[in-house]
C-alpha cells in the first residue's frame, strides 16, 4: 500500500481508468498542454494524445455542454472545471441538461458523465475563487455529489463516479490536494452514497465532508489524548445520495452532534443533516444539533481575515466542547 | 369470543411484560399451544392457551406491559367476529386496560419521585434563572425517552442543560434514588453560577464518573420488596453467641460417615438450616405472617436460603425443610443454588417461604443483621464461626463460636418470642445430635 497525495490519487486514477476503458475521455480549459492549473492532469496529454485529452477553450457552458453531449453518444467524458465557482457558468448545462436528460427522455439515454472540480478557501484567492457552494448541485434530482476527504477515498470514488451512469459532481478541495495518506494499490470503486465512520467513539458525533472531515478527524484525535472525550467522526463523502441511515445510526450511538462545515451556515449542506438527524435520532438526542460554518460573509481576500471566516479546529473543538458541557458530559 | 389473559405466574406477580408472541394473529391455538412468552418479576415463562381457536386480536403487544388479568389478547372462531366484538362487548374493559399499566408505573415512578423532595427545594432555588415553565419542563428528547423509559416524572427533576433543560444525566441521577446526591447537584449549579458554566460542575459528579446500568427485574422486585419490608415491618433484632465446636466436630465426624456410605456431604450451614426447621417448628408462634388485621399461622415449616446472584438475591425454598434430612437438605439446596444462579429457577420455588437463612460466614461476616423477607416473620443472619477465647467456669478455653442474628417482625412476634427461639436454636445447635434427631 502507498503512500500518496490526494492529487496523486486523483491523477493515477484518470491515468488507469483512460488505460482501461477508451471511452473515457478528459476536457476541461489548461488540462492538457498547461498539464491542469492543480497538475491533476500531468503527462496525460503527451501519453493518450488530444483526441482524449482536449483543451477547450474557456468557455464552460460550451464544454460542459460538449461533454454532455458526448455522454448521451456513450463516451465516458471527465471534464475539470478549474474551480466549483466557474461551474455558475455551466449551471444551465448541469442542472438542466446532464441532471434531466435520463428523465426527461424516458430513460433512452444516460449521460455518464464526471464534473472534477475544486472547491473551497483558504488559499487567498478571494470571494468569487474561494466558495464551498456544492450544495447548489446536492440539491438537484438527477446529479450525484461526491466529496472525497482522503487520498484513498478520492481514488475509490473517482472510479466509482466515472463507472457511474448518472453524471456526477466531483468535488475536490485546494486544501486537500497535497495531503498525503495510503491508497490500496487495488483500489475498489466505493458505493456512492455511503458514508463512512472514520473514527468510532461514544461521546459526540462530528459529522463532516471534504475537508471539514480531514478536520473533524484531527480534533477527535486531539480531544481523545488530551481531554479523553470520545468522539465518533462521520465522513459523509457523498452529498447525494446522503446516506442518512450512518448518521443517524451514529446519533444514537452517541446522543449528540456536531457538524462540521466549510460552506455558509444558513441552508447549508448542515441544516440538511440536522435535519436528518432530526427526523432519525429525536429520541435520542439530548442537546441541540450544533454546525460549525463558514462566517456569512464573501470568503475575504485578507489572510487573517479569511483564516477568521473559514470553521476552525479550534471553532469546531469549541462546539465540541459546549456540546458536551450542555449533556454534562464533559470531562 | 374468548379473552386471554395475563397469567399470575407467581405469588409476588403483579404485573407481566409479553416478552413475545409466539402465535400470530389469524393463527390456530390448541389447548396446551404456547401463546406468548411472558416476563414476569423473576423469570421469562411460557403462557399455555386453555383454550382452543384462532387468535384474532393482540391487545398487548411485545415489551409492553400489563397488569395480572388483563385481556391481553382475543380468540375467536377466525371470522374476526371476537376482533370485531371487541369494542362494543368488552369496550369499557379494553379502555380502562391501558390506562392500567400506565398507573402501575406512576406507582413506581413513586418511588423515585418520593426523596426528591431536596430536588424540588433546589429547583425552587434555580427558579430566580429558570423562569418558572413549570407546566411542562424542557427536557432535551433522549431525556424524556429515559425518563418514560424508567418512570422518572420530570416534574420533579431538576434540568442542569441550558436553560434549565433536562438532560439525560440528570435523570440518571434522579434513577439512582440518592436524594442527596442529585439535590447537592442540581443545587450546586444555581447556587453558583447560574447563567453558564454549571454543567460543568454537575458532569464532574455524574456523567463520565458514572456507568449506568438498568435494573434487571430481580434487582427491581429485590429493591421494592426489600424496601416494603424495611419501612412496613419493625425489626427488631436478636443476635446469640452460639458455641459450634461440638457442632463443628460432630459435622467433621458426620461427614466421615456420609463419605464411607457414598453419600455427598453437609455443610455446617445446612446444619444450621435443619436447626432452624426444628426450632420454628417448636416454636410455631414465630412461623408466622402478619397480614393486616390477623396473623396467619403457618402449619409448615418451608425454609428459604437466601443465594446471592450476579442480578439480585434469590431465595429457593426447602418445602417442609424441618420434616427432612440434613442430607437431604443439602443436596437440595445445592442444587438450588445452582439453578437459581443460572436463572433456571422456577417462580414457584422461590415462594411460599415461611422463614428464611441468610449465612454471609463464607465472606468472614461475623454477624449481621438481614432485611425480613415479607410476608415471613423472621429471618436469621448467620456469621462465620470463628475460634475464640471463652470463660468456662473461670477458665480461658479455645472455643469456635457462631453469632446468629434473628431479625423479627414485631408486628407479629414480640421480643420473647425470638428470645425463646434463639434460646431453642442456641440448645440444637451445641448439642448436635439433637439436629438430627
Amino acid at each position: 500500500m502507498a503512500v500518496i497525495t490526494y492529487r496523486q490519487a486523483l491523477h493515477d486514477t484518470l491515468r488507469e481508468e483512460m488505460l482501461a476503458d477508451e471511452d473515457v475521455f478528459l476536457i476541461g480549459e489548461e488540462i492538457g498542454v498547461f498539464e491542469g492549473s492543480y497538475k491533476i492532469t500531468a503527462g496525460l496529454l503527451d501519453e493518450f494524445g488530444e483526441k482524449r485529452v482536449r483543451d477547450t477553450p474557456i468557455a464552460e457552458e460550451g464544454f460542459i455542454g460538449a461533454a454532455v453531449g458526448a455522454a448521451m453518444q456513450g463516451l465516458r467524458p471527465v471534464a475539470e472545471l478549474m474551480t466549483i465557482n466557474f461551474s455558475l457558468i455551466a449551471l444551465d448545462q448541469i442542472v438542466n441538461h446532464a441532471a434531466k436528460i435520463y428523465g426527461m427522455f424516458g430513460g433512452q439515454c444516460s449521460v455518464p458523465m464526471v464534473m472534477r472540480t475544486p472547491g473551497g478557501g483558504g488559499q487567498q484567492l478571494g470571494a468569487t475563487h474561494s466558495q464551498n457552494i456544492e450544495l447548489y448541485y446536492a440539491f438537484v434530482p438527477g446529479l450525484k455529489v461526491v466529496a472525497p476527504s482522503t487520498p484513498a477515498d478520492a481514488k475509490a470514488l473517482l472510479r466509482a463516479s466515472i463507472a457511474d451512469n448518472d453524471p456526477v459532481l466531483f468535488l475536490e478541495n485546494l486544501a486537500l490536494y497535497n495531503t498525503k495518506g495510503e491508497v490500496p494499490d487495488t483500489a475498489e470503486p466505493a458505493e456512492i452514497g455511503k458514508a463512512a465512520v472514520t473514527r468510532p467513539g461514544s461521546d459526540i458525533t462530528i459529522i463532516g465532508y471534504s475537508r471539514m472531515a480531514t478536520v473533524a478527524h484531527q480534533v477527535a484525535e486531539k480531544l481523545q489524548e488530551e481531554e479523553g472525550i470520545s468522539a465518533e467522526v462521520v465522513d459523509l463523502r457523498s452529498l447525494r445520495p446522503l446516506d442518512r441511515e450512518t448518521l443517524v445510526e451514529s446519533v444514537r450511538r452517541t446522543n449528540c452532534a456536531v457538524i462540521a462545515e466549510d460552506d455558509w451556515l444558513t441552508y447549508g449542506i448542515g441544516a440538511e443533516i440536522a435535519a436528518s438527524i432530526s427526523d432519525g435520532a429525536f429520541d435520542s438526542l439530548d442537546a441541540p444539533v450544533r454546525r460549525v460554518a463558514a462566517a456569512e460573509v464573501p470568503l475575504p481576500y485578507a489572510k487573517p481575515l479569511e483564516r477568521a471566516a473559514l470553521p476552525s479546529a479550534e471553532s469546531l473543538t469549541t462546539a465540541v466542547h459546549e456540546t458536551l458541557d450542555a449533556v454534562g458530559r464533559r470531562r | 369470543m374468548t379473552e386471554i389473559h395475563m397469567p399470575r405466574l407467581s405469588d409476588t406477580m403483579e404485573e407481566g411484560v409479553i416478552a413475545s408472541w409466539r402465535k400470530q394473529v389469524g393463527e390456530h391455538i390448541n389447548r396446551g399451544d404456547v401463546v406468548a412468552e411472558i416476563e414476569t418479576d423473576k423469570a421469562i415463562m411460557e403462557m399455555e392457551a386453555y383454550d382452543e381457536g384462532v387468535l384474532e386480536k393482540i391487545l398487548i403487544g411485545e415489551g409492553q406491559t400489563a397488569p395480572i388479568g388483563t385481556p391481553i389478547g382475543l380468540m375467536g372462531d377466525g371470522s374476526g367476529s371476537a376482533a370485531a366484538a371487541e369494542p362494543a362487548g368488552n369496550g369499557s374493559a379494553q379502555q380502562a386496560q391501558p390506562a392500567q399499566p400506565e398507573s402501575g408505573q406512576q406507582e413506581q415512578a413513586a418511588a423515585p419521585a418520593a426523596p426528591s423532595a431536596g430536588q424540588e427545594a433546589a429547583a425552587q432555588k434555580a427558579a430566580g434563572t429558570n423562569s418558572g415553565d413549570t407546566a411542562r419542563p424542557k427536557a432535551s428528547p433522549l431525556a424524556k425517552a429515559v425518563a418514560k423509559d424508567r418512570g422518572v416524572d420530570l416534574t420533579n427533576v431538576t434540568g442542569s442543560g441550558p436553560n434549565g433543560r433536562i438532560i439525560r444525566a440528570d435523570i440518571d441521577a434522579a434513577a439512582v434514588e440518592q436524594p442527596a446526591a442529585p439535590a447537592a447537584q442540581a443545587s450546586a449549579p444555581s447556587a453558583e453560577s447560574p447563567a453558564s458554566g454549571a454543567p460543568a460542575a454537575s458532569s464532574a459528579a455524574t456523567g463520565d464518573d458514572v456507568e449506568e446500568i438498568p435494573l434487571g427485574n430481580i434487582r427491581k422486585v429485590t429493591a421494592r420488596r426489600l424496601t416494603e419490608s424495611k419501612q412496613q415491618a419493625p425489626h427488631f433484632y436478636l443476635t446469640s453467641a452460639v458455641d459450634v465446636t461440638d457442632l463443628v466436630a460432630f459435622r467433621a465426624d458426620l461427614n466421615e460417615r456420609l463419605q464411607a456410605a457414598g453419600g455427598p456431604k453437609v455443610s455446617l450451614n445446612d446444619l444450621v438450616v435443619k436447626a432452624v426447621a426444628t426450632a420454628l417448628r417448636a416454636n410455631p408462634s414465630l412461623n408466622v405472617s402478619f397480614a393486616g388485621d390477623k396473623l396467619l399461622q403457618h402449619k409448615r415449616v418451608h425454609l428459604g436460603v437466601a443465594v446471592a446472584i450476579d442480578s439480585g438475591l434469590v431465595v429457593p425454598v426447602i418445602p417442609d425443610t424441618d420434616r427432612k434430612s440434613v442430607s437431604e437438605i443439602a443436596a437440595e439446596g445445592r442444587e438450588k443454588a445452582e439453578r437459581a444462579r443460572a436463572g433456571k429457577l422456577k417462580p414457584d420455588e422461590m415462594t411460599g417461604s415461611t422463614f428464611s437463612v441468610s449465612n454471609l460466614g463464607m465472606f468472614g461476616i461475623e454477624e449481621f443483621t438481614a432485611v425480613i423477607n415479607p410476608p415471613e416473620a423472621g429471618i436469621l443472619a448467620v456469621g462465620e464461626t470463628k475460634d475464640e477465647v471463652q470463660v468456662r467456669d473461670g477458665e480461658f478455653v479455645a472455643r469456635k463460636m457462631l453469632r446468629v442474628t434473628l431479625s423479627a417482625d414485631h408486628r407479629a412476634v414480640d421480643g420473647a418470642v425470638g428470645a425463646v427461639f434463639l434460646q431453642q436454636l442456641t440448645g440444637l445447635l451445641e448439642d448436635p445430635i439433637r439436629i438430627i434427631a
